[in-house]
C-alpha cells in the first residue's frame, strides 16, 4: 500500500451500510456511511425478517435524513417476483422511485426490465443475488437494463475482481464485513429444501420460524426444520442454526463441511480492493441493531479514509460486535476454495 | 394432447470417461427419450477427461434419433471457463443450454435453451429470455405448481421440469469434496470421482441430509414426480428432465415413458423406481409448495 496505489483512482471508496430500522439508518448516516441500503417490510427484499425493514413513510423520512446529511439511500428489491403476482415487486420499485431513492438494487431479469422501461432516471444496481460473476453476465445486465453498478458475488478473489474491473464499464461493489454466504448467492435452495421458505422467493434463509433448540444427551441441539444443524455442550451458548454454517457428517467425520460459523472481515484487504478498482464497499447486517451498526460503520469509515489518504489501515476493535466469532477474508484469498 | 417429451439431463457427476461414454451409448440405443444434454455443468476441471469421447457420443445419440443439447457451466469464474462456454455457444448446429446469464448473453439472438440454474421465477423474466432467443426453458427446482401453471399459461418457450434425480440445490466457488478430504480446489486430486451419485452428507445425529458433488450441493432425496406428471401435463408442462444417476437409467426412462403414455399407474411405477434406486428416499415437496425434502405419495386412483 502507499500513494502509488491511488494513481488513477478517480473517487474514494463509497461505504455502503445496512439499515433494518429507521434508528439503524440514522446511526449509519451519523457514523459516516456514504450510502445506506434497506428494503420494504415484505417479501420483496432478501432480509425479510419479522420486525425489520421500512414502511413507505419510514423510507420518506429516512431519505430526508440521509439527503440532509449528504448520504444516499439504496432500496433493495432483490428477491425474485412470484409468477402471477408482480404487484408487490413493481410497487416497491415504483414507490422507491416516487419517494426519491438514489438507486434500487434488483436481482430478477424481469424486474430489471420493468424498472428500466418505467423509470429511466432511476439508478439501477444489480444485486449480489443475481450472481453476475463474469464480464459477459455483467455486460448483459448493463446493455439490457442500463445497470450502473454490480454487487460482486462472493465467488471471486481480489485478483479476479481486479481482472473483472479491467473488462467492465460498470461500477463494482463488494462485501467487506458481516455474514458470509458460502454458496453463490441467489443460486441456493438449501433453506427451502429444509423449510419451504426460500431466500429467492420469500427473502429469508434459515427462517426463525423453523428453528428449534432441544436437550439431547446432555447437549443443546439446534435444529432447522427436521434436521440437526449443530450441538453444543450444556455450558456453551448455542449458535443460530444457519444451514450452511452447521456441523455435518461426511466420510464418517463430523465437521463444518461448508463453512465454520465465521463472519467476513475484509479490513486487511481494503487497500488491495481499492487498487483492484472497486467502487464501493458493502457491510452486511440489515438484521443488526443500531449499536452494532454505529460501531462497525465508524470503524470502516476510519479505515476507508485511511486508504484514501494512503495511510495504513488502522486496527479496529470490533470484538464486542462480533461476539468473539471467528473472522475470515473468505473467498478474497484463493485458498478459501 | 401431444406426446410429452423426455430429456436426459447432463451427467452432473465425475464419472470415469469410459463410463460416461458407455452411459450415453446405452441411452442412445435403448432409452425412450427425446433429448439428451451433454457437457460439464459443475466443474470445468472435469471436462478435459470426457471431452475426447464427446464427438462419438453426440454421433451415436443423433444416429439413434435423439436431439443433442449442449449444456454449459453453472458458475463461470475464469477466462478459460468463459472460453469453454464461448466455444460451446458457437456450435451453431446444436441447441445450447445456458446455465448462467453469461451464456444467455453469448447466445442472444439465436434459438437456445435455458437450464434450471438460471433464475426464471416469473412471466416477465421468461418473456425477456424468450425475446433473447430462448426456445426451451428448464425451470428452477424450487418452483411450486402454482408458479409452473402461471409460467405455462403464457404460451412462451417450451417449458421443461425436472422429474427425477437429486435436486441441484446450490453451487459454490468452494469445493466441498476437496474440503472433506482436507484438500483445496486447486489440488483436489479429483476426489469427487469417488462418489458416482455424490457424497452423502448426514446430520451429526445420523439423518441423511444432502449430497455433495464437488462445488455443487444436491438433495439427498431423489426427486420423483411420477405422481405429478398428469397434473403437470394438464397445466401445460410437456417436457420432463431425468437427471442421470448411477442406476439403470434406461429402466428409469421406461417407467416415466409408460406413466406418461398411460400404460402404467404412478404408484406401481414408484414402487419399481424405489427398487431401481435401492430404497433411496424420494422427494416432491417443492411441487406442493412445502419443504423440498417432503414426499407426498401419489393417491391411489
Amino acid at each position: 500500500m502507499g500513494p502509488q496505489i491511488q494513481t488513477g483512482m478517480s473517487k474514494p471508496l463509497e461505504l455502503v451500510c445496512p439499515a433494518g430500522t429507521p434508528a439503524a439508518l440514522r446511526a449509519a448516516v451519523d457514523a459516516g456511511a456514504d450510502s445506506v441500503y434497506l428494503g420494504f417490510r415484505d417479501q420483496t427484499n432478501a432480509r425479510n425478517f419479522p420486525g425489520l425493514n421500512f414502511s413507505r413513510q419510514e423510507l420518506a423520512e429516512g431519505l430526508a435524513y440521509a439527503h440532509e446529511r449528504g448520504a444516499r439511500v439504496l432500496v433493495a428489491v432483490n428477491t425474485f417476483p412470484e409468477a402471477g403476482n408482480p404487484g408487490p415487486w413493481r410497487g416497491a420499485v415504483d414507490d422507491a422511485a416516487r419517494l426519491g431513492a438514489d438507486a434500487v438494487i434488483v436481482a430478477d431479469i424481469g424486474l430489471a426490465d420493468y424498472t428500466h422501461r418505467n423509470h429511466r432516471d432511476l439508478r439501477l444496481h444489480l444485486s449480489v443475488q443475481a450472481a453476475a460473476s463474469s464480464p459477459e453476465a455483467i455486460g448483459f445486465y448493463q446493455r439490457a437494463f442500463g445497470v450502473k453498478r454490480v454487487v460482486v458475488p462472493r465467488v471471486l478473489t481480489v485478483a479476479e475482481i481486479a481482472a473483472l474491473n479491467r473488462r467492465i464499464e460498470v461500477e463494482t461493489e463488494v462485501f467487506v464485513f458481516g455474514g458470509l454466504c458460502v454458496m453463490a448467492e441467489g443460486r441456493c435452495a438449501l433453506s427451502s429444501y429444509v423449510t419451504g421458505i426460500s431466500p429467492n422467493r420469500q427473502g429469508v434463509c434459515s427462517p426463525p420460524s423453523h428453528v428449534r433448540y432441544a436437550e439431547q444427551d446432555g447437549r443443546l441441539v439446534s435444529k432447522l426444520g427436521g434436521y440437526t444443524i449443530n450441538a453444543f455442550p450444556a455450558d456453551e451458548p448455542a449458535g443460530y442454526p444457519t444451514l450452511c454454517k452447521g456441523r455435518f457428517v461426511a466420510r464418517e467425520k463430523a465437521s463444518y463441511l461448508f463453512e465454520e460459523p465465521t463472519s467476513l472481515n475484509a479490513l486487511h484487504v481494503l487497500p488491495e480492493l481499492a487498487a483492484a478498482g472497486v467502487r464501493a464497499l458493502k457491510i452486511e447486517g440489515r438484521q443488526r441493531g443500531r449499536a452494532y451498526i454505529a460501531k462497525v460503520v465508524a470503524g470502516f469509515r476510519s479505515a476507508v479514509d485511511a486508504v484514501a489518504e494512503g495511510r495504513p489501515v488502522p486496527p479496529l476493535d470490533l470484538e464486542q460486535v462480533t461476539e468473539g466469532q471467528r473472522q475470515t477474508t473468505g473467498v478474497y484469498e484463493k485458498t478459501w476454495r | 394432447m401431444s406426446a410429452a417429451g423426455l430429456t436426459i439431463g447432463p451427467v452432473l457427476f465425475n464419472w470415469p470417461p469410459e463410463k460416461w461414454r458407455d452411459f450415453h451409448f446405452r441411452i442412445a440405443d435403448e432409452a425412450p427419450v427425446d433429448s439428451v444434454c451433454v457437457g460439464e455443468v459443475v466443474c470445468s476441471k472435469r471436462a478435459p477427461m470426457f471431452e475426447p469421447h464427446l464427438a462419438e457420443v453426440v454421433e451415436r445419440l443423433e444416429a439413434a434419433g435423439k436431439e443433442v443439447v449442449l449444456s454449459t457451466l453453472t458458475l463461470i469464474m475464469s477466462d478459460p471457463e468463459m472460453a469453454a462456454v464461448r466455444d460451446t455457444a458457437g456450435a451453431e448446429e446444436w441447441l445450447v443450454e445456458a446455465n448462467d446469464v453469461a451464456a444467455c448473453a453469448l447466445l442472444a439472438g439465436r434459438p437456445h435453451a435455458v437450464g434450471p440454474l438460471v433464475n426464471v421465477y416469473n412471466e416477465d423474466t421468461l418473456g425477456y429470455l424468450a425475446r433473447n432467443g430462448a426456445v426451451r426453458v428448464c425451470l428452477p427446482c424450487e418452483l411450486p405448481a402454482s408458479s409452473l401453471e402461471k409460467l405455462a399459461a403464457g404460451g412462451g418457450p417450451e417449458l421443461e421440469v425436472q422429474a427425477f434425480g437429486r435436486l441441484p440445490l446450490a453451487i459454490s466457488a468452494r469445493c466441498y469434496h476437496a474440503r472433506s478430504h482436507g484438500l483445496h480446489k486447486d489440488n483436489c486430486q479429483f476426489v469427487c470421482g469417488e462418489d458416482a451419485d455424490g457424497m452423502a452428507i448426514e446430520t451429526i445425529d445420523g439423518k441423511p441430509f444432502l449430497a455433495v458433488n464437488g462445488t455443487q450441493t444436491l438433495s439427498y432425496a431423489y426427486l420423483n414426480l411420477l405422481g405429478e406428471l398428469a397434473a403437470l401435463r394438464t397445466i401445460g408442462i410437456d417436457r420432463f428432465r431425468l437427471s442421470p444417476h448411477d442406476v439403470d437409467m434406461v429402466a428409469v426412462a421406461v417407467l416415466f415413458r409408460e406413466v406418461l403414455d398411460g400404460r402404467l399407474e404412478p404408484q406401481d411405477a414408484t414402487a419399481r423406481l424405489a427398487a431401481l434406486v435401492e430404497g433411496a428416499p424420494f422427494c416432491n415437496g417443492y411441487y406442493h409448495d412445502i419443504a423440498g425434502d417432503a414426499f407426498t405419495a401419489a393417491a391411489a386412483e
